[in-house]
């Protein structure tokens, strides 16, 4: 498992376009968002943590065709499949390597991607917060659509329409934690829902995605 | 009894239902059943529309507008059923292996999509003069919205993939997976706004539901609208059935030729 996981790491960053391109992609994100609505700090301060939210779930979307994608054309994914280690585990590891060379980087920016926003004291904190929490959900969920479509000959956009309304939960409560934190209201509720959603997705959708390829490289 | 007797049993008790999953027994059974269910959707939907349409009293609060009640109310019902019609199809088909229900599934997504956009424009057009605005972030018409995005990712997913099974299992597990995220969906939605759509508008515990003169016409289209339902599923999966078995019959005469 470890192997496997050093294998992506190491394929997502020297590989190229992977590693650096969903950093750039969130910041130019960042810096289109007050050329669309206007510099004035207070409008750009208020809508941050949803524009900071969505940006990272864009550049999340970025690279989810990776996670399988290469693999099943040059033919290791059936080699996994025949692995000893269950399917399950890889798509664990794969999932968790796509975290680390996206949702991670994606967490440590977003504070400091705050600042172009005009983000206030504790808002740094509580966007790398549940960020921090919910990046994991949207890795998973992500390698569940790219199972989905991994056999497919343009499966990119058909990825997004599927993984976008999934994220919608983790959206919703991830955003609204990091406004309330912001704000400096009670967070209790939506980040345990946060918190809740990932640790499900963690516990379940390994089983669902491993079943999505088994049928792909049947 | 031993154990064995008694799980034949209530298999035996059970054949009646999983006939149907057998191609030609339902092609038999929804061919005959077909006309009646035509039948039944025409005598309570066309019946039910214009005695809503045009016998009813117009509220005091609402003048005629309230009358969309028979088309949105109906439609949007039918749209979350047939979405739980379609998990129960594709849990048949990965379970059972039954063809009809993967087909069943396929048959029902594109008249879902159609009930969903029909109670959400007919909500629009009564939201216009009634709330003032056509669109508003309601958790119902979000989740509503939400439905309809799930939906076009399935019948997208259905065509994109050429292998008949490998697509219906795909999407099965789609199904499956989009299921419990539309029900987070909806409470996520719930908690993120608080909504200005009223309550539901009938359910069998509530101690105020619409008045009987409303709800006389409204019991008929909710009948014609599960009618029609059943009865383009069974159209549409007979022509996939068909569709099937003339792909089987290309094969074998190819076959042949060579």
């Amino acid at each position: 498992m470890i192997a496997l996981l050093v294998r992506d790491l190491r394929l997502a960053v020297r590989a190229g376009g992977g590693f650096g391109l969903g950093l750039a992609f969130f910041l130019i994100v960042t810096v289109l968002v007050p050329f669309a609505v206007g510099p004035e700090g207070e409008t750009l301060a208020r809508i941050a943590p949803g524009i900071l939210w969505v940006g990272a779930l864009l550049a999340c979307l970025l690279s989810l065709d990776r996670i399988f994608q290469l693999d099943f054309e040059d033919g290791s994914l059936d080699l996994l499949a025949t692995a000893p280690l269950p399917m399950e585990g890889a798509v664990v590891v794969k999932a968790l390597a796509h975290w680390l060379t996206t949702g991670l980087p994606l967490t440590l920016a977003a504070p400091v991607f705050g600042i172009l926003m005009n983000m206030q004291a504790p808002g740094h904190w509580w966007i790398f917060v549940t960020l921090l929490i919910g990046t994991p959900a949207l890795s998973m969920i992500g390698a569940f659509g790219a199972a989905l479509t991994v056999g497919l000959k343009r499966g990119g956009l058909l990825l997004s329409l599927l993984v976008l309304p999934l994220y919608v939960p983790t959206l919703i409560f991830g955003a609204e934690a990091a406004t309330r934190g912001g704000a400096g209201m009670a967070v209790t509720t939506p980040i345990l829902m946060l918190a809740g959603i990932t640790a499900g997705v963690v516990a379940f959708l390994p089983f669902a995605a491993a079943a999505a390829i088994r049928i792909n490289i049947r | 009894m031993t154990k064995m007797e008694r799980t034949k049993q209530s298999r035996d008790a059970w054949n009646w239902l999983w006939e149907w999953a057998n191609p030609v027994k339902f092609m038999h059974l929804t061919g005959k059943a077909l006309p009646w269910v035509v039948g039944l959707t025409l005598v309570t939907l066309i019946p039910g529309l214009i005695w809503g349409f045009f016998f009813t009293p117009e509220a005091d609060k609402f003048g005629s507008s309230v009358k969309i009640i028979y088309v949105h109310v109906p439609s949007a019902m039918m749209a979350i059923n047939a979405w739980a019609m379609m998990l129960v199809a594709s849990l048949i088909w990965l379970v059972r292996r039954h063809h009809v229900g993967a087909l069943a599934a396929k048959a029902a997504a594109p008249v879902g999509v159609v009930f969903t956009v029909i109670a959400l424009l007919t909500g629009a057009i009564w939201g216009q003069p009634m709330w003032g605005t056509w669109w508003a972030w309601d958790p119902r018409l979000t989740s509503f919205l939400i439905l309809f995005l799930f939906y076009l990712g399935y019948m997208a997913l259905w065509a994109a993939i050429d292998d008949p099974d490998t697509a219906a299992d795909l999407t099965s597990v789609l199904a499956i997976v989009g299921s419990v995220f539309a029900v987070l969906s909806r409470y996520a939605v719930n908690f993120w706004n608080q909504g200005l759509h009223q309550g539901a508008s009938l359910s069998l515990d509530a101690e105020e539901n619409v008045a009987d003169v409303y709800w006389q016409p409204l019991v008929l289209t909710l009948v014609g609208i599960v009618a029609l339902f059943v009865a383009l599923v069974f159209i549409r999966t007979r022509t996939q059935l068909r569709r099937r078995r003339l792909h089987a019959l290309e094969l074998r005469e190819r076959m042949a030729d060579a």
